[in-house]
This record gives C-alpha cells, structure tokens and sequence, in this order.
C-alpha cells in the first residue's frame, strides 16, 4: 500500500513541475516579446506558479 | 559588478546571508564524541559496529531537524558539553499555562528540558516531544502504546511558547515601528524619514500592485489593514525563522490555519450578493449545471483558505528541511571537500530562502487580495449576455 502512494505523489510533482516549467517558460517568451508588460506578467505567472504549487504540497503531505 | 563599489554593503549582505547556516548548525556536541567512540572500536568488529552507530548519528540528524520544526516550551538557544561530559543548555524558560480543572502557571524549567516532572498545586506535569502530559506522582513515567504515543491525560495547553513568544514580539515591532512612522510623516509634513523610506515602496506597492488591480478602487481601502498586517507579519517571521534564533513560526501549520481562516472569514463576511449567487446559482449556465456546480462552488470557498494555510506551511517547512539536511551533510561527509560543498550548497540555498520568505508573504497577500476581490465585485454579466 505504501508504494503506490509514493509513486503517485512522485508522478503529481513530476506534472506540478512540468507545469511550473512550463509557466515560467511561457513568461519568459511573453517578457521577450513584450518587455514593457514585465510586471503584469510575472504577477500573472507567479499567482499561477503559486496555484500549481500547492497542489504539488497537497500530494506531498498525502503521501 | 554592481557591488564592486560597495563593498562593505556586499560584505554586509554576504554575513547576513551567512547567518541562518550558524542558527541551524546549533547541532548536538554528541556527535564528535559519537565518531571517536567508532574509531576507538576494535577493528574486527567496526564494520557491523559503524553501520549501526551511522544509523544511530543519522537517527540523531533526525530528531534533531524535526526539534528544530517543533514548537517548544522553552527557549533553546544552543546546547554544549563540558570537559566533564556535562550537558549544558542555553536558553531561557518561558511560562507554561495549563488548564486542568484550574488555572495552573509555572515556568517551564521546571520540566529540566523534559528529564523532571513539574508540579503545580499538587498534580504533576511531563514533557514528551515538546507536549505536557499529567502523571500521577513526581517519579511516575509516561505509559507508551507501541506506537511510542504516551497514553496519559493531556491538559489544555495554553503556554506562551517559543512561536507565541517570538508572534508577540514580532507584533510589537511591527506596531511600534509602523507607528513611529506614521509620527515621523506628521513631523517631517508628509515625506518619509529613516526607515520609512524602505518601508514607505513596499507598503505603495501592496497598494498600488496588489489591492487596487485585484480588488478595485471603490472598495480596496478596507481591507488594507489586514493585507499590510498579514504581509508584514509573515515577512517578519519567514525572516526570523532564517535567524541563529532557530524558531519556525510560519512553518507551524496552526499558525497559518488561524491566518487563512482570518482571510476566509473576512471574505465570507464582506462578500456581495454577487458572490453569493455565483456560488449557489451561477449565472450563465442550464439549469441541471447549476445544481452541480453549488456544492463544487461551495466546497471552492473552503479549499482557498485550505490552500493558503498549506503553501505557506510547506513552504517554510521545505525551505527549513532542506537546509538543515545540507548542513547535516557536513556532518555526513567528514572530509573537507564534502563539508565545503554541503557549506556552498546551503549557502545557496539560504539565499534563495530569503527570496521565498518574501515571495510566501506577497503570495499570500496578493491570494487574500484576489479572494476579497471576488467578494465584492459588481454585477457585470447582463452586459456580457445581451
């Protein structure tokens, strides 16, 4: 019983992470393309950053 | 380089990051002794004997880190061992408050950091993992189930202990400095002085960046008090808990259930007839959708402040593992190369402890922002729809 769950709170940071790469990456090109908006968009990806995360600290305190 | 001017600012800096690794190498002196006690064993038997004595060092690291995450009833500043193999502890007591069918306050050396029990108008006291247990008599232990959980009668605990002590104390700076601000801009008529030009941006910009944008001009001034208050509070902490103090307040999961629910209470309270009509009959949606998106909805509010409460937590208490196993680290390799990269390593990762400590505070101020923002937010759909 105990495998299972450390394996599926593995694969939930594994997609958190993915998630939060892919945030940071996405603002990266937005800041890149629109550097004038820099603020707006690192609010924006830290709220959404900080929204994954949770749910990555979720599946850790499950386990 | 930007600092090559400024040097002593960078020294300055480069020491204050340096600081939380001193604070949280305040390891047992146990374990020297600990390694020569492996070297002095016989040769035949070492290697059986030192796998079970690096279990026992790394059982120790354990306990040690999870003391630290704990919350204790007096406070700990550091522990050393005489020549004479004398356990010496420094720190100061702090009351203890029970209620057991009365009111019962003593100091808690009383306890001699867990090794006496204490008595209070005849009943007797014990510490067990930093939490008070009743025991019949003065030389009676505690009765452990297999699980090692001490059956005895607990009383309601209400001590002063090291968080709340270190939550006061943070409280009254904040109050006295936040105060002598605000007198420092009636006598300098209207501009900043001293601190308050650090202080002064960073209270603009919750303003400015966080309160007005999610909340919106018309209601944002009354919840300002509490998003200054909780930022500030959170911030003073996180940075505190990176001190030689050694506390961990934020990362104590009470203390941050007590700040969501604040949050959640002040959005329940000064929520619209808007919010409440999202959540029980959304608007915009068929019928049979409706009905099952009530109790989704409903659960939605519970699960906001549910979330706060554990990102701060986990956070904090990440942040604390994980430097304090890089400092274990040093302990671990013994040679100079390992314990100098472990030095790096959690160097490193203070830095960036001190970047989350104010990242956890403005992401929970910017979350109770928006959830306040969704409390009062006018009716805008009919416009939407036609």
């Amino acid at each position: 019983m105990e495998i299972p769950k450390i394996v599926g709170a593995g694969l939930v940071v594994i997609g958190a992470g993915i998630g939060i790469g892919r945030i940071g990456g996405s603002a990266m090109d937005a800041i890149a393309r629109q550097p004038e908006a820099t603020g707006k968009i690192q609010t924006a990806m830290l709220i959404a950053a900080a929204l994954i995360e949770g749910i990555g600290f979720a599946a850790l305190f499950a386990v | 380089m930007v600092f090559s001017k400024k040097s002593i600012h960078f020294i300055i800096a480069t020491l204050v990051a340096i600081l939380p690794l001193f604070g949280n190498a305040n390891t047992n002196d146990t374990l020297p002794v600990k390694h020569e006690a492996i070297a002095v064993a016989e040769a035949g038997k070492t290697e059986v004997k030192e796998l079970s004595e690096k279990d026992k060092e790394a059982e120790e690291r354990k306990e040690f880190i999870q003391h630290h995450l704990l919350d204790s009833h007096d406070f700990h500043l550091f522990s050393y061992q005489d020549d004479a193999k004398v356990e010496h502890h420094v720190g100061f007591p702090l009351p203890v408050i029970l209620w057991d069918g009365g009111l019962r306050v003593f100091s808690s050396s009383a306890f001699h950091h867990g090794e006496k029990a204490a008595e209070s108008n005849g009943s007797f006291y014990r510490l067990h993992h930093e939490k008070i247990y009743k025991v019949n008599s003065a030389e009676e232990e505690l009765t452990l189930n297999e699980e090692h959980h001490p059956t005895n009668a607990k009383p309601f605990d209400l001590s002063i202990t090291k968080n709340v002590f270190m939550m006061l104390i943070v409280s009254l700076l904040i109050f006295l400095l936040f105060r002598s601000l605000a007198k420092s801009y009636a006598k300098n008529g209207g501009v900043a002085a001293g601190a308050g030009r650090f202080f002064e941006p960073i209270v603009l910009y919750i303003r400015d960046e966080i309160a007005i944008p999610n909340i919106g001009e018309k209601h944002y001034k009354k919840y300002m008090s509490h998003l200054l208050t909780v930022f500030f509070f959170i911030w003073f902490l996180n940075i505190f808990g990176l001190t030689p103090l050694g506390i961990n307040v934020t990362g104590n999961i009470a203390i941050t259930a007590c700040l969501a629910i604040v949050t959640y209470i002040i959005t329940t309270l000064t929520a619209n007839k808007n919010y409440w009509g999202h959540i029980f009959w959304m608007p915009g949606v068929p019928v049979p959708m409706k009905i099952i998106l009530a109790p989704i909805e409903l659960l939605g509010t519970i699960i906001k402040p549910f979330s706060l409460m554990i990102r701060l937590y986990a956070n904090i208490v990440a942040g604390h593992i994980v430097l304090m196993s890089l400092i274990g680290l040093m302990f671990l390799f013994k040679s100079w190369l390992g314990s100098s990269l472990s030095f790096g390593l959690s160097f490193a990762i203070s830095l960036i402890e001190i970047l989350v400590a104010l990242l956890q505070a403005y992401i929970f101020t910017m979350l109770s922002a928006l959830y306040f923002g969704s409390a009062v937010e006018e009716h805008h759909h009919e416009e939407a729809h036609h």
